[in-house]
């Protein structure tokens, strides 16, 4: 059942004021508009993470729905433990819930890395869970290192732009792919600018049964080196430039486009999402004009992949 | 009230130690098993998925894909109020080790059965103690077993222990490897229904429930942290007390109990031994053996290593010329190992101290017969000839 608008503006935010996370980062607003789609009663299970520890400083707390953390690696794992004693609970009569939504949050550090074994193992046992991980593209909360979702030519200071490397050197892994892989219900991309489809999709990915994945894409200000008010900006940017396309994937198999999307005649040039962020800088430099061409080569040859196989 | 269960209600079974765990687990009505297996563990995950494949348990399995995905999700489901149960051992309890600390510290009464095997490397399969004893720091209780009925036994204690509000910290129940876990005994199976009115159903402190929203795992720094730490180490404090409790119960239920030490022979010994589990067994054995040969030998098993029961131990050692410690561990580096450790640091303030040897056994599964026992009260007797003794030798190793 979608999520009408004036339900998603009556709806109490799950985070309060006063967290701590920085001015500009997009992270408050991914969980707000994930409050937004929850049907609930909800738990949460988050990773290590900014979001995590900018939430809840002792004896601090910025979360209204019941929220857990165990460490980096396992927010997966400790859903599916949340999940099943729920169930085993109901079926003993020992919780006054009909049901219970459970939501994993990790940050890609948490999921496209070492999270990544907790992830498969959840999804390949298939509790009827929703994961989410917030793309920020980096190691953004001990610094700004290197993950499996930095992309290429992206500087961070574990893959540095330096005399002889122009930034990371590899792609970024596909995560959203990797876990449609798994055949699970439900998998869908997701920027906060696209806020509808976002809720929309939340929405979905809690009423499927079985496991969901949502990749929702997560500018950060302090790790990009972008301006503080550009964050909406950059999430529709990297829509429009094929950095972070809009899709869905059902059962594994089925490609949907979204709308944001299905409806760009043409991916605006790589150029209008990197210049407005410090951290491609070095790739403006002439020495490595050939390298940026072959990103922008890498990414309009994955917009086309994906086009074919969501029938567009 | 607990009542005793007579003799006609009571099942005898031959069953391996890992078998009895999985039989008690079954009895304390878990709500979540989430395992991984490992080796010498194997049988207590394999007999339980059994026993959910009949329809004999109303227990959610999750069979994981690695241990510490298994306490991660023994945390989350007990952080629902679940009563939670896991089983490890050797590197398996390596993995678990960042979570091991988290579960203690969120205060979750898991219990986690451990048989007890080496380390790599090399790979090992078999029994030492190196494994738990790693783990001593980690705010885990810790139980040693000598029989695959104490095995049984205190897997059903174990629960009402940590989910004691006064405690409320995971407990490992530790046989060793092979030598109790694979090895068939004759174990005394109480009916059902006396275990479950025995452990009762959980009653949380503290759970995620939406009505009352908490946060649970913050992020805490200076200013708390300590705090936080200080309380676990109140409720490590409280242990004893509860663990008496619970025990004097079961032995209303049963007739037996084990006591945090079990003295042998020890009130007008000379030289005391000072082990626990497999290793005890055989120390009765030979102290029985010394003792019809007229030698005032005796043995002191420690049941429970976390927390460590320092003034009962001091006390029934106290008045003897030596304490012989043997133990399945080494601390590299270390003055000398952590059995010895801990019983060194219990005597240092007595005036007058019984001289300790320590004496590691039996790495990797290597036999501790009654000989090496022998070998190590015998090498005992000289040093306190020689009014000294080395901080600690291996017996049993070519050399």
């Amino acid at each position: 059942m979608a999520v009408s608008l004036k339900d998603m503006l009556k709806k109490e935010s799950i985070l309060s004021s006063g967290h701590r996370l920085c001015a500009g980062c997009a992270a408050p607003t991914v969980v707000k508009l994930m409050g937004m789609a929850l049907r609930g009663p909800t738990v949460v299970c988050e990773a290590t993470g900014c979001l995590e520890v900018a939430t809840t400083i002792y004896p601090f707390t910025a979360w209204k729905i019941p929220w857990i953390h165990v460490a980096f690696e396992n927010a997966a794992a400790v859903a599916s433990g949340v999940y099943e004693a729920f169930q085993a609970m109901k079926a003993k009569g020992r919780t006054k819930y009909e049901h219970l939504d459970v939501v994993a949050i990790g940050g890609d550090g948490a999921t496209f890395d070492i999270g990544f074994g907790a992830l498969s193992g959840a999804l390949e046992r298939g509790h009827d869970f929703v994961y989410m991980v917030y793309d920020n593209g980096a190691y953004q909360n001990t610094g700004i290192q290197r993950s499996g979702a930095t992309l290429t030519g992206q500087e961070t200071t574990t893959s540095w732009a330096g005399k002889v490397e122009p930034g990371k050197l590899q792609r970024k892994k596909p995560i959203s792919e990797i876990v449609a892989a798994h055949k699970i219900p439900y998998v869908a991309t997701v920027t906060p600018y696209h806020y509808r489809d976002f809720v929309t999709k939340f929405r979905k990915a809690l009423e499927v049964e079985g496991p969901a994945f949502i990749h929702a894409f997560s500018p950060c200000p302090r790790g990009w080196r972008s301006e503080t008010g550009k964050t909406m900006e950059l999430a529709r940017l990297a829509v429009e430039t094929g950095v972070h396309p809009l899709y869905e994937i059902i059962n594994g198999e089925e490609y949907v486009m979204s709308a944001p999307s299905k409806s760009l005649k043409e991916l605006k040039p790589l150029d209008d999402f990197m210049k407005p962020q410090g951290q491609f800088k070095h790739l403006y430099r002439p020495e490595w004009e050939s390298f940026r061409l072959k990103i922008q080569e890498q990414i309009t040859a994955d917009w086309e992949l994906l086009k074919k196989k969501c029938g567009v | 009230m607990t009542k005793q269960v007579p003799q006609s209600e009571i099942r005898i079974e031959g069953l391996t130690g890992d078998a009895a765990i999985a039989h008690a687990l079954k009895q304390c009505d878990i709500d979540v098993l989430s395992a991984y297996p490992i080796t010498p563990q194997t049988i207590i995950v394999e007999d339980f998925q059994k026993f959910a494949a009949d329809g004999e348990v109303k227990t959610r399995v999750i069979p994981v894909e690695s241990e510490h995905s298994a306490l991660s999700a023994c945390v989350g489901a007990s952080a629902l109020g679940a009563r939670v149960a896991t089983a490890s051992a050797s590197a398996g309890l390596a993995l678990m080790w960042e979570i091991l600390y988290c579960a203690a510290s969120m205060r979750q009464p898991i219990v986690l059965a451990v048989a007890n095997r080496a380390l790599s490397a090399p790979i090992n399969i078999h029994n030492d103690w190196s494994d738990t004893y790693g783990a001593r720091d980690s705010g885990f209780i810790q139980l040693y077993c000598q029989s695959c009925q104490e095995a049984y036994d205190t897997t059903i204690m174990a629960f009402k222990i940590a989910e004691d509000h006064r405690v409320l910290l995971p407990v490992m129940v530790c046989i060793d490897g092979f030598i109790l876990s694979h090895n068939v005994e004759r174990v005394e199976m109480l009916p059902d229904k006396a275990v479950q009115d025995f452990v009762g159903v959980r009653v949380p402190y503290q759970v995620l429930d939406p009505d009352n929203p908490i946060t649970m795992g913050p992020l805490c720094l200076t200013d708390y942290y300590f705090e936080f730490k200080e309380q676990q180490d109140r409720a490590m404090k409280a242990v004893p007390e509860v663990y008496k409790a619970v025990e004097a119960e079961f032995k209303e239920m049963t007739g037996r109990s084990y006591g945090v030490v079990e003295k042998y022979m020890t009130d007008d010994a000379d030289i005391i031994v000072f082990t626990h589990s497999t290793p005890a067994g055989t120390a009765k054995a030979v102290v029985n053996a010394m003792r019809e040969k007229g030698e005032k030998v005796g043995l002191l098993r420690l049941k429970m290593f976390r927390p460590f029961p320092a003034e009962q131990v001091r006390e029934a050692v106290k008045k003897a010329k030596a304490v012989a410690v043997f133990e399945k561990c080494m601390s590299f580096g270390a003055p000398s190992n952590p059995l010895a450790l801990e019983l060194r640091t219990a005597l240092y303030d007595l005036e007058k101290k019984p001289m300790v040897t320590d004496f590691v056994i039996g790495l990797g599964g290597r036999d501790v017969p009654p000989t090496t026992i022998v070998d190590g009260i015998e090498k005992t007797k000289k040093y306190l000839q020689e009014r000294s003794a080395p901080m600690y030798e291996t017996l049993g190793v070519r050399k």
